[in-house]
């Protein structure tokens, strides 16, 4: 679906991407979680065909976007930020116009372009459908350029940033929508944001790219366990209060139980969240090369306890 | 299905509909009305008048030269100015992100721009002629005349807009764009001969479409006796017919490579750029 190998971008003397890799399968949904300024709106553009690289090698559907035609074209989604564009046009007459161009690239059991009605239907606008795009709310004018995005039954979507902006409400909206539409068409979906709660929510994997780098890559569970080996374990005893750092805090409680038995009150065993670990990925990145990612996320945890 | 066919297909409706949308917004509709009620007005205010060496009325001469530059008027500033804000507000975005969008869009945008131009003729044209006496069109050759000028005016302007269009980079410098057009209507001899400016006026004014436009209408419209005042005493419907074919030519050749160019370098963060360089400029 998606392979990337040393992807690297360059403007004048500023590395922004300074070799890139990763790859998804089908139907994955990926979230590229980053800082901003860590590069993942440039990554995108380039997958996307919008924009050209540096250097290093990408495959997007099988083709290099940087030399893609039109036929590749039906066959990826942009979600794109709307602003003030087709102000006047109403909510059905757009996706039913934009769906034409996809008419041609139907291929057997994908027929393109989506229904209209059933599109307007699955991303909540059947009571708007008449209206004009100016007249919608910002949440509704979102569900729109999610429908635009999809209207041509994209076999892979792209997602820059979906929520920026949104009230909590209207993103739990959105994350319903991208999980309904992972489910429905099998559709791999890669997208960016800064939020670490919605990379979780969303991602089958998380990408977290750092000073133009990928420095990890997995489930959030495994992210938060790879990285944060150490746990904090607090108990008390005889009404003093103890708190210890354990690599491995399995052996150490067990330790704790063999030599004090009953008396031990109050057991608390915190691994770093995934927002610890998070940002000790960041700050790491940020402050350049030198120690290993895992000994920054432990250095936080530490902190953090 | 050919891919290439369906896109000039959308297109076509995508010109239809906004051409519908145009025509049914209240907005739009007031200043469509408002200019061509200005220029009417202007009009009948030279009705009594003459033009300079004739008895015939320069209200009616005026007319046509009017009509002729406002086809010019539409094809490079409406043009222009479209092309710049939707360039702005991620229209063209849209359109690069689905397959032959581009294409789609451009075909569009000249049926409207076109529809607009031939919609606001005719609609100048009926109203003029129960305003203005002396318009001569009872003959086949004027309206012959009349739409060969109007369709090479459109494909001479057209392109040369698209460039613009292109080259502009934002909606304020389109506002320039206007007053530049509007320096060249002065010279264009729209509202009084060319031949009473000073010389190199001429030669600016006959260096445009819009002067040979004008030129090319009142030939439509105008008894014959009126080439009298125009230089060299001719309609000139060869140089008419040069000129503009000139200028579509260039235009023709230039402007592919321009909006490839301009699509090329579009993308999502150059829209979110410029769009906080317009809010920027609103606070």
């Amino acid at each position: 679906m998606l392979d990337v190998r040393d992807l690297r971008m360059r403007y004048g003397r500023t590395d922004v991407l300074a070799g890139v890799t990763f790859a998804a399968r089908r139907g994955e949904v990926l979230a590229l979680l980053g800082p901003n300024g860590a590069g993942k709106t440039t990554t995108i553009e380039i997958l996307e065909g919008f924009r050209l690289r540096s250097a290093g090698q990408v495959s997007v559907l099988g083709t290099d976007p940087a030399h893609a035609g039109e036929a590749w074209r039906a066959r990826i989604g942009v979600v794109l930020q709307s602003w003030r564009d087709h102000a006047k046009w109403q909510v059905r007459e757009l996706l039913a116009h934009l769906g034409s161009y996809y008419a041609p690239y139907s291929a057997p059991g994908l027929p393109r372009p989506w229904d209209v009605d059933e599109l307007i239907a699955a991303v909540g606008l059947t009571e708007h459908a008449r209206k004009k795009v100016r007249r919608l709310s910002g949440g509704q004018r979102r569900r729109l350029d999610v429908a635009i995005g999809i209207v041509g039954r994209p076999e892979l979507l792209f997602l820059d940033e979906p929520t920026a902006g949104f009230d909590p409400e209207a993103r739990r909206d959105f994350h319903d929508l991208v999980h309904r539409l992972s489910d429905l068409d099998e559709a791999t979906i890669l997208l960016t944001t800064h939020d670490l709660d919605e990379a979780e929510k969303l991602a089958d994997r998380i990408l977290v790219l750092a000073g133009g780098r990928i420095v990890a890559d997995g489930s959030a569970d495994e992210l938060s366990r790879r990285m944060s080996t150490q746990a904090e374990v607090r108990w008390s005893r005889d009404g003093q209060r103890f708190v210890h750092p354990a690599d491995d805090p399995t052996r150490f409680v067990r330790e704790l139980f063999r030599q004090y038995g009953e008396s031990v009150e109050d057991l608390e065993v915190r691994r770093a969240s995934l927002e610890d670990t998070y940002m000790a990925l960041v700050r790491q990145a940020e402050s350049g090369p030198g120690a290993g990612a895992d000994t920054a996320a432990r250095r936080l945890s530490v902190v953090a306890g | 299905m050919n891919t290439h066919w369906a896109a000039v297909r959308a297109g076509l409706r995508r010109g239809w509909i906004e051409l519908r949308h145009q025509f049914t917004t209240p907005s739009d509709l007031i200043t469509t009305l408002i200019t061509t009620a200005v220029f009417l007005g202007v009009m009948v205010y030279l009705r009594a008048t003459t033009v300079p060496g004739t008895h015939f009325s320069l209200g009616t001469a005026t007319l046509a030269g009017v009509l002729g530059v406002s086809v010019g008027l539409n094809g490079l500033a409406t043009m222009a100015v479209l092309l710049t804000a939707e360039h702005e507000d991620g229209t063209l975005l849209r359109a690069k992100a689905i397959p032959n969008g581009m294409t789609g869009y451009l075909i569009g945008k000249v049926v409207t721009v076109s529809g607009t131009v031939v919609i606001g003729v005719s609609g100048m044209l009926i109203t003029g002629l129960f305003l203005f006496s002396g318009l001569a069109i009872g003959s086949a050759g004027a309206w012959l005349t009349l739409t060969w000028v109007l369709a090479l005016g459109l494909v001479a302007t057209l392109p040369i807009g698209a460039v613009l269009g292109a080259l502009i980079p934002g909606a304020r410098s389109a506002g320039l764009l206007n007053l530049a057009v509007i320096g060249l209507v002065a010279v264009s001899g729209i509202f009084y001969p060319i031949t009473h400016l000073p010389h190199w006026m001429q030669w600016v004014g006959q260096a445009f479409p819009l002067y040979w436009l004008g030129l090319g209408m009142r030939s439509a419209l105008l008894p014959a006796a009126l080439a009298s005042v125009e230089i060299g005493h001719s309609w000139r419907h060869l140089a008419t017919f040069g000129v503009l074919s000139a200028w579509a030519v260039a235009g023709l050749l230039v402007a592919p490579v321009l909006l490839r160019r301009m699509a090329r370098r579009e993308s999502g963060s150059s829209v979110a750029a410029r769009r906080e360089k317009a809010m920027r400029r609103v606070a």
